[in-house]
């Protein structure tokens, strides 16, 4: 079987001082070319889906550090129409939105790119983007109830979906119905945070259900993801809040304890793994770039994912050993993404082909068909 | 040169005037059909696009409405989707001030403003009820009497959002290493009745500073939120008189806001049908308001009056001899029809059926045809050329500034208006022949956005 591979995109890349890279086109950070542009390069090579970063809070006060931050749905919505093939995976903050709404725009996201719409659920741990919402107080919740919520938060996403049955819009002449509201489902979601009556304002979306991702160090978010997500993002020689991620095997292990102890029904979950890449034609020159970027940001880069400092083989390497473990792929974070994601795509891409271990086509046009999961029976369904 | 007008293109909505019986009628959900449409709308020269919302499917008698188109995508996400597929039309979504959060909705349309090149506009509505609240997490919990002013308090927070980043903050100089001139742009304080936020706000200034405001609602208080704060007000009023008066009447409040008479743009909603003579038209548009009200929307519309079940009513009979139910308040949620303005308009229920039967007696109409005559109406029906010279009486006569246009076909609606009438009003030099602009508020005539304060805090 071969591997999935992602990029996590990021506005110029995961290195603070990417914006200063030659074509790194700072100055066109907040317009859609920079985006179209992006996602071209990614689609030309094959890779399964692109995620996009997002956050309500900025991440830095430093006027030399590049800062906004754009709506991370509505740009996939704007490069949407622009690809064909390649999945695209917002980040949404699931503490300080509506369910309703990101339900609907996540299948609106499904309707625009027929079929390649996914959703990357994030819990919100700033205390200063509580302040930007001003409705709940930071630190007064503990970590497991807005995990609860986020969990709560998937299951109306989807039961929303699912509220208009594939064939409700029946267009009866005779009796005058446009729907037969037989199959149009209240939801009646209640929960410790909010309660969801629905049905949706929005149709089933071509998937059925979207694919829904989540990114966890720790048992807390591995079991999130158990109970709702398909794919879960990880990071094997990384580190948490807690500490050490432990590596692939253990991380593995973790995963499927907890898809164990949640009951986990259907597919297992595609367990990905995360790496943050910086790409050259040798180690030494990666380093070298890596020590250049250090050096003109005046820190050196830390990141809860591993970094990856070498050659593309390096990183087929580990792609290799991962799979071997039985992750399903690897979400590759570039440092600098006007340089290592061409690297990605136009040198990785086909070292992995050569070894058999990615696709050299797409062979399926939706999100969920890249993963191979059938589109899924409507929960509220009468056979 | 004659006063210029303005147009817009209302999506078909939810409604009954939107007809999906007809052979020629599409999928209104699918992206292709949203696609088809703003691109008539942009082969017209159109302002922009118009996109409404409803946050509940509307329900009568206990169960979901079925007798309507139903089903939409998000607005301004569709309307994100739409800015890939057009280079120079407007974008408006309707987006709701009770069920959402100034943040979160700012930043929104400041990405829309940002990836669209300065197209975005934000139709600002306020529905309040429990109904639709069940829906979100707070229920329904804003009284009536607040609507407004959580309206007003949220639109006034986006716009200190948007004004929170100088327009030349960004530098993005590699060479100099400095991407902004100061290091915490964007921040913000605001304290006020419905809101208590601070940080800061994370989208840098986008094209058109403020994205246009429009506003939807016809109360006393409706009007004065618009003659401070929108850019444009849609309307109901698409008669000659009444469209004069109310045009009067909100021109006359600008003043006392600072603003000038050509700050707010005035469009009534206009639905049209033409011909290829007087009388063909005439026949379409009696095809279409049949089309409109078939045999079960007459039964619905009257029970929206009598405010109980007349599934037993003969809709090609008379009008019922009998009252209506009256005990029942519309607004505290206690009416057989949910999620539906329209049911507001019925202020006196037993003169309204009274009404209706005195017309059927009089004319020997069946109860379909007085809903017909009531509910059916299109404001423009004739030959092209007479469309166009009704439309530009009414601008020339200050019973508007132009339309919110409401085909009643999806997603090919638009296109004999743009084909057969534009040509002929730009031909009276009323209407562009090139869109001149790059951004909405310069299509609409508008000022650009008051520039920007370094720092915003607003205790209210
Ligand atoms: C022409 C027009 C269009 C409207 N469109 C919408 C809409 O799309 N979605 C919505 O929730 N409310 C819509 N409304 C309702 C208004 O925003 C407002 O909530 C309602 O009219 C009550 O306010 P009022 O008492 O000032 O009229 C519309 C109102 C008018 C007059």
């Amino acid at each position: 079987m071969t591997l999935h591979l992602a990029v996590a995109l990021d506005g110029t890349g995961w290195h603070p001082a990417s914006w200063r890279e030659p074509g790194a086109r700072p100055g066109e950070l907040f317009t859609a070319g920079f985006w179209v542009d992006q996602l071209r390069e990614a689609e030309a090579g094959l890779l399964d889906l692109v995620t996009i970063e997002d956050s309500f809070a900025l991440d830095s006060d430093r006027a030399d550090r590049a800062q906004g931050r754009l709506d991370a749905q509505l740009i996939a919505l704007r490069v949407g129409p622009v690809t064909s093939r390649i999945g695209l995976v917002p980040t949404v903050v699931t503490t300080h939105t509506e369910p309703f709404h990101v339900s609907t725009e996540i299948a609106t996201l499904d309707y625009v790119t027929t079929g390649r719409a996914g959703v990357r659920v994030k819990v919100s741990s700033r205390a200063d983007e509580y302040a930007l919402f001003g409705r709940r107080e930071y630190g007064a919740e503990s970590h497991e109830s807005l995990f609860d919520e986020a969990a709560d938060h998937i299951e109306v996403q989807r039961r929303l979906w699912d509220s208009w049955e594939d064939d409700a819009e029946i267009r009866d002449a005779a009796t005058g119905r446009f729907v037969d509201r037989d199959k149009l489902h209240y939801i009646d979601f209640a929960g410790d945070h909010f309660s969801v009556r629905g049905p949706s304002i929005t149709p089933r979306p071509p998937q059925g259900q979207p694919l829904v991702s989540a990114l966890a160090h720790v048992d807390v978010a591995y079991r999130l993801a158990a109970r709702g997500a398909d794919l879960v993002f990880v990071t094997p020689g990384g580190v948490g809040r807690a500490g050490p991620t432990g590596d692939a095997e253990a991380i593995l292990r973790q995963v499927r304890a907890e898809e164990a102890s949640v009951g986990r029904q259907g597919d297992p979950l595609h367990v990905i793994g995360d790496l943050l890449v910086v790409l050259d034609d040798s180690a030494d020159a990666a380093r070298e770039r890596l020590a250049r970027l250090d050096a003109a940001d005046g820190e050196e880069l830390r990141s809860d994912a591993r970094i990856l400092t070498g050659t593309v083989g390096d990183v087929a390497d580990v792609l290799e050993s991962w799979h071997a473990t039985g992750l399903a792929g690897a979400r590759l974070r570039p440092a600098v993404t006007a340089h290592d994601l061409a690297r990605i795509t136009r040198e990785l891409v086909p070292e992995l082909q050569r070894r058999g271990l990615f696709r050299t086509a797409y062979d399926a046009d939706t999100l969920r068909g890249h993963f191979g999961l059938a589109r899924p029976a409507d929960r509220y369904a009468r056979t | 040169m004659p006063k210029q007008i303005h147009l817009a293109a209302h999506f078909p909505g939810v409604n009954n005037t939107t007809v999906w019986s007809d052979p020629a009628s599409g999928s209104h959900i699918e992206f292709e059909s949203f696609r088809r449409f703003a691109q008539a709308a942009e082969r017209g020269k159109f302002d922009f696009l118009f996109l409404a919302e409803g946050l509940r499917l509307r329900e009568q008698g206990g169960r979901i409405y079925d007798l309507d188109v139903m089903g939409r995508p998000d607005n301004v996400a569709i309307l994100q989707a739409l800015a890939a597929v057009t280079e120079h039309i407007g974008l408006a979504g309707t987006v709701n001030s009770t069920f959402n959060e100034p943040l979160d909705v700012a930043r929104k349309l400041a990405t829309l403003d940002h990836l669209s090149g300065g197209r975005a506009a934000w139709n600002v509505v306020t529905s309040w009820d429990e109904f639709t609240g069940e829906n979100f997490r707070r229920g329904g919990y804003l009284p009536k009497d607040k609507r407004y002013l959580r309206a007003q308090e949220m639109l006034s927070t986006a716009q200190a959002l948007w004004d929170s980043w100088d327009a030349d903050e960004v530098l993005a100089d590699a060479a100099s290493g400095r991407f902004l001139r100061h290091g915490d742009a964007g921040r913000f304080a605001i304290r006020s009745d419905q809101f208590d936020i601070s940080g800061r706000f994370p989208v840098p200034r986008s094209p058109q500073g403020r994205p246009v405001i429009i506003q939807a609602g016809d109360s006393e208080e409706g009007r004065e939120f618009a003659a401070s704060s929108a850019d444009a007000i849609f309307t109901r009023h698409a008669e000659l008189e009444a469209g004069q008066e109310f045009y009067a009447d909100v021109k006359a409040r600008l003043a006392k806001f600072g603003r000038r008479p050509e700050d707010l743009k005035i469009l009534p909603a206009a639905t049209f049908v033409l011909g290829a003579t007087e009388s063909e038209a005439a026949e379409n548009a009696r095809q279409v308001q049949y089309q409109q009200v078939g045999p079960a929307t007459a039964i619905a519309f009257a029970e929206q009056v009598w405010n109980r079940d007349l599934s037993d009513v003969d809709p090609d009979g008379p009008v019922p001899s009998f009252d209506p139910k009256t005990d029942d308040d519309v607004d505290s949620g206690g009416h057989i029809s949910k999620g539906r303005a329209s049911v507001r308009m019925y202020r006196d229920p037993v003169a309204t059926a009274r009404e209706w039967r005195e017309l059927g007696e009089r004319e020997g109409l069946s109860l379909r045809e007085v809903v017909i005559r009531k509910n059916g109406r299109h404001t423009f029906v004739g030959t092209p050329q007479r469309v166009a010279d009704t439309i530009d009486e009414f601008v020339q006569s200050d019973a508007s500034d132009g339309f919110v246009l409401v085909p009643h076909i999806t997603p090919g609606g638009m296109d004999p208006f743009v084909d057969q009438v534009v040509p002929l009003l730009q031909e009276k030099g009323s209407f562009r022949t090139e869109y001149e602009g790059a951004t909405l508020r310069e299509h609409l005539g508008l000022r650009p956005s008051p520039t920007t304060v370094a720092a915003v805090s607003v205790e209210a």
